[in-house]
């Protein structure tokens, strides 16, 4: 069978006809695969939903628990057979829950990676390379300029500029699921064990992520009343909107950071008046790219979401058949 | 190399001065010679590197890959140091035990030939990781745009070695890099540095604006007033055959003013306003002056139209002679006599502004005689030149600002503390026939308004914005809607860069005038009318 005959692209998402199912579909369909919980992949209103445990409880935090006709959660590396289907789920590295998801049928083997990343994240599982005939690659980052350098320095950035500035408050923009996370466990990691100040949206998700064992020490909210008046040498961390917007101003001359991939580039932090870019990102880097398509042995690669012209280049200087997969409704800004 | 290239990224995205200096004391503070001197110079402008051109650069990173590839990746990215710093690949089996430090960088770049010099610069980006990379790129490449001027730079050493800045500014001249002995003294590891050079920079005086009620306190009589012109404050110097104009920041102009500076047959130091025209006969205007500065070179044909001359203040020294320490009238008296020795072409003696009491200064103050003139300054007869801003021996008293009605087009957010508020506004009169009016922008002010004003703009712009650009809002503005902006500025000057052909000096909100209907703000013939006196 050709590989487009078991997944291909329709306007609802990725669709595989002989198991009736669709991978991260934007709207509502029958049979929902999802690789993780950012509202872009992972929407409410489908009738069933198969996902891992972690991506199922993070849609129940997001969308209330009737977010689906009926779940079931998937364990990493069990083959689950959908109308003669095999499909796996695999560890992706992005957020906590992340998977990518292995489509096989008569012999044809697909991997649907989802968003995915391979430096070590002590908020999730790492991401494992699986052996495929066609992976299906994002490529958000897909464009050699986009080297992310190692997160710890990038904290140590960040400490670095909170002792230069004890006077003011640092804002630290990151996505509500995952990002903002993970850049908690780092300061931990890197011995700050001052409280960190927390926008609201954060709450929940950050309280998930302590029940499964991830430890982000002592989360405050960052509200007046009630809570600290004085945030005078404080991080705080929060969805990178809120601090552009009315809610920011509570906080006394703060340095705004932002950490996203897209500090990569000088321009965008500029754009964005962001004072200290932290390059810290949840996807995976050119480097990564290209060296996952490499280990995953496929013969033809997918690229999607993202830059695919520069991989798909890439792919036919090495050789590697290669073709942009146009799926809609992803955002651009998926980091 | 690493704590450079650090540096400079954080000084490019920290608006804020007082955020700049700390970055940079810090800096000098914890990093180790000759490394921090050479980074100083590079600041200031002060570091010989023989120049790589961009086509170079370009051929160097496109044998090392996909020119398709480093295409994509520069057109997403739009500046060619930073795209560069960023593809340029690693070498496989070439890892150096660590990197280069700047002076090691610096060394190696200065000992390059014109022929080996991208041989010995693609060696060094190999030897580097990305940012380091890209602090190199723009050492070669000249022009590190990190909005910290010499100036600042200055400030930053006095800050680190709890001095006043006139010090800094007097010794810097005679230095060179990496400057070892400066920051052995401001380290208080050392004595001053002897100064040995000819020709230096003597810190400059300066005033204060009159404030309400100021002069009631002040005897006309124990104050000389003479006019404020609007030039350019400049101090010749002229030692030992060698002749130096200088900026008030005690930056060396004299490149861009070979004529004034060829006149300087003397051995003093004067203090005096720079202007252009023959002040025998007529004075420029200072859209004249303009036509002059921030000029690489000079045409002869400039120098003919706009001949620079300087209309002397103040005599500081003279031969080994140093007057500062007499007072006002004495000095006067001296520069009155040495200014007749000079030619007349390029020097001549500010005039007093004869007054008998403050009201009549106040009347020629408000309708001065020349459009070059900026309003009065007051100077005690009885004061010695000293460095800086000595509150009480001189004041300006300026001329009223200029006010126009200007509508608000477009507002950004600030920085810090006002990183939350629409702060910065652009905003622009009416221009066109009647009935096809339209908004032309004729300047930005972001200060002017209280607190108070400032939240209330801040909702205006929330409830009023019409599209978005990253930080910049568009605001509703129309013959119908819009928010009516008493703008205050110093002058007008022309410009060529704005579609306006205009651009204000020093604009500040004086007013919000909620009360005005939009189509009753100014139109864009009131501020040529300003233009063409």
């Amino acid at each position: 069978m050709r590989a487009s005959d078991l997944l291909h692209p329709r306007p609802e998402g990725l669709y595989c006809p002989p198991g009736d199912f669709f991978i991260d579909p934007v709207r509502p369909v029958d049979r929902a695969l999802v690789t993780h919980g950012h509202s872009d992949h992972a929407r409410s209103g489908h009738r069933s939903v198969l996902a891992t445990q972690q991506t199922l409880d993070i849609m129940g935090l997001r969308y209330g628990d009737d977010f689906a006709g009926t779940t079931q959660a998937a364990r990493l590396g069990e083959t689950i057979a959908l109308d003669g289907v095999n499909v796996s789920f695999h560890p992706a590295g992005h957020v906590l829950g992340s998977a990518q998801i292995s489509v096989e049928h008569q012999g044809m083997r697909i991997v649907a990676s989802g968003d995915y990343k391979r430096r070590r994240d002590a908020t999730c599982a790492p991401f494992e390379p699986i052996r495929c005939d066609v992976f299906i690659t994002e490529a958000t980052f897909g464009l050699p300029v986009f080297r992310h350098p190692p997160d710890t320095d990038e904290i140590g950035r960040l400490l670095k500029s909170a002792a230069q500035f004890p006077e003011r408050s640092h804002l630290v923009g990151a996505y509500a699921l995952g990002k903002a996370q993970r850049v908690m466990r780092l300061l931990r990691d890197a011995g700050y064990d001052k409280p960190l100040y927390i926008h609201g949206a954060l709450a929940r998700l950050s309280e998930y992520y302590q029940s499964q064992g991830i430890d982000l020490g002592i989360l405050e909210p960052a509200t007046v009343d009630g809570g600290k008046d004085d945030f005078t040498g404080a991080i705080v961390v929060g969805p990178p909107s809120a601090f552009a917007d009315r809610w920011a101003r509570r906080f006394p001359d703060p340095i705004s950071c932002f950490a996203s991939g897209w500090m990569r580039i000088r321009q965008r932090a500029k754009q964005g008046g962001v004072e200290l870019p932290l390059i810290i990102s949840d996807h995976a880097d050119w480097d990564e790219l290209t060296t996952t398509i490499k280990q995953t042995g496929a013969e033809e690669i997918w690229v999607t979401h993202g830059r695919e012209e520069a991989l798909v280049r890439w792919c036919e200087l090495e050789g590697i058949a290669a073709r942009p997969l146009h799926l809609v409704g992803y955002e651009d800004e998926g980091d | 190399m690493n704590r450079f290239a650090e540096l400079l990224d954080r000084l490019v995205l920290t608006p804020s001065r007082n955020g700049k200096l700390t970055l940079l004391v810090d800096y000098f503070r914890t990093v180790e010679d000759p490394d921090r001197g050479l980074a100083l110079a590079a600041i200031t402008g002060d570091l010989t590197i023989a120049a790589v051109k961009p086509a170079m650069l370009r051929m160097l990173v496109t044998e090392r890959m996909d020119p398709v590839l480093f295409g994509y990746s520069y057109d997403y990215v739009g500046d060619l140091a930073e795209t560069v710093s960023l593809v340029w690949p690693q070498t496989p089996g070439n890892i150096p035990n660590r990197e280069p430090t700047l002076g090691e960088v610096v060394a190696k770049l200065q000992a390059a030939s014109r022929s080996d010099g991208p041989k010995v610069l693609a060696g060094l980006l190999d030897s580097a990781g990305i940012s380091a990379r890209f602090a190199i790129i723009k050492l070669v490449t000249g022009g590190l745009r990190i909005g910290v001027s010499a100036r600042l730079a200055k400030q930053a050493l006095a800050d680190f070695g709890k001095l006043d800045v006139a010090e800094i500014e007097e010794l810097w001249h005679g230095l060179s890099p990496p400057y070892m002995a400066l920051f052995a003294w401001l380290e208080g590891k050392a004595e001053k540095p002897r100064n040995t050079a000819m020709a230096l920079f003597r810190p400059v005086m300066l005033s204060n604006p009159v404030g309400d009620g100021d002069l009631e306190k002040l005897d006309p009589g124990d104050y000389a007033a003479e006019w404020k012109w609007d030039g350019i404050r400049v101090q010749a110097v002229a030692e030992g055959g060698i002749r130096r104009l200088y900026s008030r920041t005690g930056d060396d102009v004299s490149g861009a003013f070979p004529d004034l500076a060829d006149a300087m047959h003397f051995s003093a130091t004067l203090d005096g306003e720079l202007l252009v025209g023959d002040p025998r006969e007529a004075t420029g205007t200072f859209s004249d002056l303009q036509q002059r500065l921030n000029r690489k070179t000079v045409t002869p044909k400039m120098q003919q139209q706009h001949p620079a001359f300087m209309r002397c203040y103040d005599l500081l020294q003279l031969g080994d002679e140093d007057l500062r320490a007499l007072p006002f009238r004495e000095r006067r008296g001296r520069l009155e006599a040495f200014v007749k020795t000079l030619d007349p072409s390029r020097f001549d003696l500010s005039p007093f502004v004869a007054f008998a009491d403050w009201q009549v200064l106040e009347d020629l103050r408000r309708a001065p005689p020349h459009p070059i003139i900026e309003g009065v300054m007051l100077k005690r007869w009885d004061s010695p030149y000293v460095a800086g801003r000595p509150k009480g021996p001189w004041f300006k008293w300026k001329r009223d600002p200029h006010t126009v009605d200007a509508v608000l087009m477009y507002a950004q957010r600030g920085h810090g503390k006002r990183s939350s508020f629409y702060s910065d506004y652009t905003f622009g009169v009416w221009s066109g026939a009647e009935g096809e009016e339209e908004l032309v922008p004729v300047g930005k002010a972001y200060f002017g308004f209280t607190d108070e004003e400032l939240k209330q703009i801040d909702k205006y712009v929330r409830d009023n914005t019409v599209e978005r650009f990253g930080p910049v809002r568009s605001v509703r503005a129309d013959r119908d809607n819009g928010l009516v902006l008493e703008v205050a500025f110093e002058g007008l000057n022309r410009s060529t860069r704005h579609k306006s052909g205009v651009a204000m000096r020093f604009p500040r909100i004086s007013r919000l005038r909620w009360d005005k209907p939009a189509n009753e703000a100014d139109r864009i013939e009131t501020l040529q009318a300003l233009l063409d006196r």
